[in-house]
């Protein structure tokens, strides 16, 4: 493997493993916004102790999501300078805004709400958590506008002496059609992610009888949120698939491996045969599916990779064009399979504990329970396939991902990168995923109330 | 002014605010072992900056972004050619932050004493590897006729730099420990007191060297008043920790810190990265910038929010402005509690 290779390899890995933690903050910040809100206006014990509860596991995620998001800011930088040279002036802005608007806000105020249980006047300490959530939602904004941007790049020119990318309407840049619907979909698949995880870890505490007070209502919130998110998961999935089929063809094509053009072109669930999808022994295909979802026309025409790689080869030169057909083919489908399963799981857990009823079937629980990696898999496919889908390019049309590398960074250097984030990676995630458990297992805390004395111990302290 | 000139003085002021404030934070990590004679003192000197440790760190990462939109150029030849220190300094910034939060989460000493020597060394690499960034930059680094470095890592392990970085690991631990003096009551407050007061001497001694070595080199006079004020200042924190005036000795060595950094910059202007094999190489705030409408949009955004951070985060600063006690932290906790 060369530089180019590993730097791939790295960004992946990092990425998809910052992104695990990135929608349980985003969602569960809002959810225990949303459960301390509850307590503060109607004085329920049960949503404090909610609150405390989720806003544990909610800080055991976040001190992950907060130092692998480090090693994504430094990495553009490290591993691929010459992209950074070429995409600087567009795509620094909205991560130096990211930093300033959001960065500050979600860790200067959770620090604050972690803290300041005991310190700060109810409603003022409730305002934090609400703040830390507002930031949270920010820097998804800003950092979606800058991948965007890479995506369907707008609002810049070529300066054809030093050959960059140059700025010309961050309004452009800020209101870009793509970032409209990708931040409503990454938005909504958070708030699926952490809804599921209330419903698992919900489910498990219910099945043994623990805390009905506390966990019968967060099945129920959770499983509500998975299925009010995942509705709108799918509006938005399928706007923007109408919006990609638009700016990126070939990621539809590959999507579908569809090679020739079709009119209409059926959807496969999916398929045996060669990896590529070139060959097919069998397959189960949905008739004219694939042409609504990239026209919304059952009969639209959807192009195919043969006749996009011919096209591309006359405009952009010779050179293959085709993004790497397997992993688009099944990201694509396990993706929407595992968001539909989780939500068809929430809706099984709605239906059979409605009306205070307590599902009796064995193999639901476990379900219910397992409901909990879903959403994590669909997230983590979502963005293999659609940053795997705009290969050979960073950037769509403009910049190639081989000329995007560091030319002076040795592949020994980005090994050694690789090799020892991957390590401290996995380690960080027995780590994270017992204490996890550990907490999740010991279930809501019971409520004291504190002294009034001044040197009383602090409420919170690490 | 030209705006190339206010981005890099923007620039300064977010690495002075860095080191300002995640500065004593590296200090409470490094004195960890050397201030707490048990485990509540240990979590003591955690929960002084326990509030905002995070909130410091962001000040790395905007200066990080601001770099990279601002003098896209710096950012790719600076982060692709000092590669190795910045996985070092990554490393160190991921256990840290995560022993910050996890380490009073499971009530065993082993545990706890495996996430100190997270803090610990996570505290003492970044420390001392900044301060041999910032020499390196300033002594300049071989780059191409294409602004690549070119020098490999061993390049950047010369006597001027390594003596940066002794520079920023004992000021920063000079600083941490009159943070700790300020901010504690008790034992503990009178431990990081007394130390203060015994490292004066040699933070004076290396961080001066470093000053003046670095004005003899480049003989620069705005750099030489800024250097000589840092000096003062640093005079003046040391005389204040053997008076136990702990406030003042805080202020001294915060403006040690931010004019030590503002002399450094001064310095290197309008340089961001010189080429130590010719000057035509050497990237300036001319060849490494943004275009001007960039560097338009980035300063009004500046220009509205920075006040808005500067005014919630000094607010956090006067929320948790009480002195800790050892008796105020609690019992080591349950997960149930």
């Amino acid at each position: 493997m060369d530089a180019l290779d590993l730097a791939r390899w790295q960004f992946g890995i990092t990425t998809v493993y910052h992104f695990i933690f990135v929608p349980i903050t985003i969602g569960l910040s809002a959810l225990v916004a949303g459960l301390q809100t509850a307590w503060v206006r109607t004085g329920k014990e049960h949503y404090l102790r909610a609150t405390r509860f989720w806003g544990k596991l909610f800080l055991i995620n976040f001190a992950m999501g907060v130092v692998t998001g480090i090693v994504q800011e430094f990495q553009f930088g490290m591993n691929w300078s010459d992209y950074s040279r070429f995409v600087g002036d567009v795509f620094g802005a909205p991560l130096a805004i990211e930093g300033l608007l959001a960065f500050f806000l979600e860790s200067t105020f959770l620090g604050l709400w972690i803290f300041g249980w005991d310190r700060l006047p109810k409603k003022l300490h409730l305002a934090t958590i609400w703040l830390a959530s507002i930031g949270t939602l920010l820097s998804a904004y800003f950092i979606l506008a800058a991948n965007s941007w890479m995506q369907h790049p707008v609002g810049y020119t070529v300066n054809p002496d030093s050959g960059r990318a140059e700025l010309t309407s961050i309004w452009a840049v800020l209101t870009n059609s793509t970032t409209l619907v990708t931040f409503p979909h990454t938005i909504t698949a958070c708030f699926l992610t952490a809804g599921a995880l209330l419903l698992a870890v919900s489910a498990w505490h219910l099945r043994k009888g623990n805390q009905e007070e506390v966990f019968r209502p967060g099945l129920r919130l959770g499983a509500w949120v998975v299925l009010i998110a995942g509705v709108g998961v799918l509006i938005t999935g399928d706007l923007q698939a109408r919006i990609m089929t638009e700016q990126q063809p070939m990621k539809m094509a590959a999507a579908e491996a569809l090679y020739q053009t079709s009119e209409p072109a059926s959807f496969s669930l999916f398929t045996i045969g060669s990896l590529d999808g070139r060959e097919e022994v069998a397959s189960v295909r949905i008739p004219s599916l694939l042409s609504f979802m990239a026209t919304g026309s059952p009969g639209g025409e959807v192009e195919g990779i043969d006749n996009l790689q011919a096209e591309y080869a006359q405009r952009y030169g010779e050179g293959d064009y085709v993004p790497y057909v397997p992993v688009t083919y099944w990201s694509f489908r396990l993706m929407i399979g595992f968001g539909a399963l989780a939500m068809a799981i929430a809706a099984l857990a709605l239906w059979s504990s409605r009306k205070g009823r307590r599902p009796a079937n064995r193999w639901l629980w476990i379900a219910a329970i397992a409901t909990v990696g879903m959403p994590l898999l669909a997230n983590s496919f979502g963005w293999i396939f659609t940053e795997m889908g705009r290969q050979p390019w960073t950037v769509f049309g403009v910049f190639k991902t081989a000329e995007s590398v560091s030319p002076t960074v040795s592949a020994g250097e980005v090994a050694t990168s690789l090799i020892v984030l991957t390590l401290l990676y996995g380690v960080l995630a027995v780590i994270e995923i017992g204490l996890f458990l550990r907490y999740a297992r010991a279930g809501a805390p019971e409520i004291e109330t504190p002294s009034d004395d001044p040197d009383r111990p602090l409420a919170f302290a690490y | 002014m030209e705006l190339t000139t206010v981005w890099f003085a923007l620039i300064a002021v977010l690495w002075a605010g860095y080191f300002l404030l995640e500065g004593f934070d590296f200090g409470v990590g490094i004195l960890l072992p050397v201030l707490a004679r048990d485990d509540r003192e240990r979590r003591l000197m955690i929960n002084t900056i326990g509030p905002v440790w995070d909130g410091n760190e962001v000040w790395l990462l905007v200066a990080g972004g601001a770099t990279f939109a601002a003098f896209p150029e710096w950012y790719a030849t600076l982060f692709s050619g000092f590669y190795l220190p910045l996985l070092l300094i990554l490393v160190a910034l991921i256990l840290r932050g995560v022993a910050f939060e996890y380490r009073g989460k499971v009530d065993d000493d082993r545990w706890r004493r495996r996430w100190d020597a997270c803090i610990i060394g996570g505290s003492l690499a970044p420390a001392l590897l900044w301060g041999v960034a910032f020499g390196n930059i300033l002594r300049g680094v071989p780059l191409d006729t294409r602004h690549e470095y070119v020098g490999g890592f061993v390049n950047l392990l010369n006597p001027y730099a390594l003596l940066g970085g002794l520079t920023t690991l004992t000021l920063f631990t000079l600083h941490g420990a009159v943070f700790l003096a300020l901010k504690t009551d008790g034992e503990v407050r009178h431990r990081a007191g007394r130390l203060a007061a015994l490292l004066g001497g040699p933070v004076i001694a290396i961080a001066g060297g470093f000053l003046l070595w670095t004005g003899v080199r480049h003989g620069d006079p705005a750099g030489w008043a800024l250097s000589g004020a840092a000096a003062l200042a640093l005079a003046g924190g040391v005389a204040a920790t053997q008076f136990r005036r702990e406030g003042w000795a805080f202020l001294a060595t915060g403006a040690t810190i931010v004019l030590a950094t503002f002399a450094l910059f001064v310095t290197l202007f309008p340089n961001v990265l010189p080429s130590s094999l010719a000057d035509a190489n050497s990237l300036t705030v001319t060849n490494a910038s943004s275009t001007p409408y960039t560097l338009t949009v980035m300063t009004w955004v500046a220009v509205a929010f920075t006040p808005i951070v500067l005014a919630y985060q000094g607010w956090t600063y006067w929320v948790f402005r009480k002195r800790l006690t050892a008796e105020q932290i609690p019992a080591a906790v349950k997960e149930s509690v």
